[in-house]
């Protein structure tokens, strides 16, 4: 699989980052370097290999259903450049 | 949000002639399947230890889990885990026991990890069937595809500031259970009966409150027309509707508009699109091509959840009587008619209060007083049955006063609304009342020797017509001010006037 800066642009437009036009080419020429050594990952027979979810062997934690946290709304819009009245504050979202 | 495939698995069903919408070209199918939001009845949220109660001060319920601050874990609920197995088990659905929590990218300001945490390709829950009462009378079986846990995200407010819009996250992180349908509605009615007996069963399962007002239950409705015995449409999503009767107009309002632009030899795009309740339209919503490019791809913060059978039979083995199951024994146990036996059932409410009320009485007399009188009240002053001033135990009461012969079926209504009034019980209201019904037969003796002097024509009638004893029961009634018996008052008159 090989990309293209067309294939660049709409990926860091999905990820909202901002890569200037005389960029792209170079950053597909990179993407493309990294895509050459997972097709060399992927020539490996893993025929009948379970895939590997952890390097250690452990199962899942899971937690009681009891409230812990929370009642710090100064906190978490600590960091927010705008907010009022605990709410956070951004430009206008119109549907 | 999952791409149906294999048509011929899908399409399954064909609408009743009774249920096609005429068009300029002809008759057209409506299909619909829907994809149910409802939030787990948890304390906390789904990965964090905040609480997940609706409403609360802006950001009040928020860990920085949930404000998707850097380097903070998940850890999964265990109690919305259980939720989700248990509505899978309510719907006789394949449980999973190997599922895979994955991420869902998109940017919206009230979304602050920039993924929503879900599962895409492993769900907790396969397929399964829930059978659906409809209007008609039939049963229709509506399968399931498949049940997801997945956060809900937070509360954008649009109208605080003209230029500004607020975000409040106390919903971010809480548990949601996407319940998906196959396509396998057919017609706004079915859509609404569908939503609400989904929420029955899981209300009646405890696994979500199914408060529409607050949210927990909202659907996401998938609608195309067709020919009938032609393939699919195209299908529009109609997002978030939040009301059973919502979900019937937003389907007949999106299948005439795509009737509409079919007959005009135009296309459906496939779009998502938004019911509002002001106008009863639907209306696209603006977004960009490309925003329904998702990137799913494993959560490396969460490891596969995987459950242990014998936990599963568990939750299996404590299930309470579902809907069907009770409908059933309604039936069976209190000679209950299958409408009647519908209609106490679909809510767990109505089911527990009729069963406190009718046991050890004549179940039939306890049905019609509830759904009557009492629903009757209840609607008209727009109350739910948990505020209803009658409990089942006085209902019982009053309709043993009637089987006992204490006060008759007229007198009761007059007693009903004093019971209301004053909540107390009927007996004490028949008493202080002096609403006992005559039975006393020295009374009504008396008036009818007294009705048969005044009137030898009337009585000449009654000879004639030995069935048309109106009239005297009428007179009777009257000079008994309602409290006559009226098995007694025939006796007497049959006797008295030898018929």
């Amino acid at each position: 699989m090989a990309v293209d800066a067309n294939t660049v642009r709409r990926v860091a437009r999905l990820a909202r980052i901002h890569e200037p036009e005389e960029r792209l080419e170079a950053l597909a020429g990179e993407l493309n370097t990294i895509l050459g050594w997972i097709d060399m990952l992927n020539e490996v027979d893993i025929d009948g290999v379970e895939p590997m979810t952890s390097a250690v062997e452990t199962t899942l934690p899971l937690r009681e259903d009891v409230i812990s946290d929370g009642d710090q709304a100064a906190a978490i819009v600590a960091n927010a450049p705008a907010s009022a009245d605990g709410f956070f504050v951004v430009p206008k979202v119109v549907e | 949000m999952t791409t149906l495939t294999a048509p011929n698995d899908l399409d399954i069903r064909s609408a009743r002639p009774d249920q096609l919408v005429a068009g300029a070209t002809g008759d057209w199918e409506i299909i619909v399947g829907m994809e149910v939001h409802a939030q787990v009845s948890a304390q906390s949220k789904l990965f964090s230890g905040a609480s997940a109660a609706y409403g609360g001060a802006p950001n009040a319920h928020v860990s920085l889990i949930d404000a998707g601050m850097p380097g903070m874990l998940p850890v999964l609920n265990r109690f919305c885990v259980e939720q989700a197995v248990r509505t899978g088990l309510g719907l006789g659905a394949k449980i999973n026991l190997w599922s895979r929590f994955d991420r869902k990218n998109y940017f919206y300001p009230d979304l602050p990890q920039g993924y929503q945490i879900s599962q895409f390709a492993h769900p907790i829950v396969g397929e399964g069937v829930l059978n659906v009462d409809c209007d008609s009378g039939e049963t229709i079986p509506v399968r399931i595809e498949r049940i997801h846990l997945e956060q809900d995200a937070g509360k954008s407010i649009h109208d605080l500031d003209p230029h500004a819009t607020y975000v409040d996250l106390n919903r971010s992180g809480c548990a949601l259970m996407e319940i998906v349908s196959k396509p396998d509605i057919r017609s706004s009615e079915e859509a609404a009966n569908y939503f609400k007996t989904l929420r029955a069963l899981v209300r009646y399962l405890g696994t979500c409150d199914g408060n529409m007002d607050e949210g927990s239950m909202r659907a996401d409705v998938n609608v195309s027309v067709r020919k009938p015995g032609t393939p699919f449409g195209t299908r529009c999503e109609i997002k978030n509707v939040n009301s059973t009767r919502y979900v019937a107009l937003a389907v007949d309002y999106e299948a005439r508009r795509q009737i509409e632009i079919l007959e005009d030899g135009g296309t459906i795009t496939q779009e998502t699109r938004l019911f509002d309740v002001k106008t009863g339209k639907t209306r696209s919503m603006r977004s960009k091509e490309d925003a329904h490019d998702y990137r799913y791809f494993p959560d490396p913060d969460l490891l596969p959840l995987q459950l242990d059978q014998a936990w599963v039979d568990a939750i299996k083995a404590s299930l309470p009587e579902l809907p069907d199951a009770k409908k059933q024994r309604f039936r069976a146990e209190y000679g209950l008619s299958a409408y009647d036996a519908a209609v106490l059932v679909a809510d767990k409410d109505s089911a527990d209060f009729f069963e406190a009320a009718a046991k050890g009485r004549d179940a039939k007399l306890v049905n019609s007083w509830m759904t009557v009188e009492l629903f009757g009240w209840l609607n008209k002053h727009d109350k739910s049955l948990a505020d209803s001033p009658v409990t089942a135990e006085r209902l019982g009461e009053l309709v043993d006063l009637i089987s006992n012969g204490t006060i008759n079926g007229k007198i009761a209504k007059e007693v009903f609304p004093r019971m209301i009034e004053t909540g107390d019980a009927p007996l004490v209201i028949v008493e202080r009342e002096g609403l006992k019904q005559e039975t006393d037969t020295g009374l009504i003796e008396q008036t009818v020797d007294a009705l048969i002097a005044a009137n030898p024509d009337k009585v000449e009638e009654a000879r004639l017509k030995p069935k048309a004893l109106g009239w005297w029961v009428g007179q009777l009634m009257k000079a008994t001010g309602g409290k006559a018996s009226p098995a007694v008052i025939n006796e007497v008159i049959k006797a008295k006037l030898g018929l």
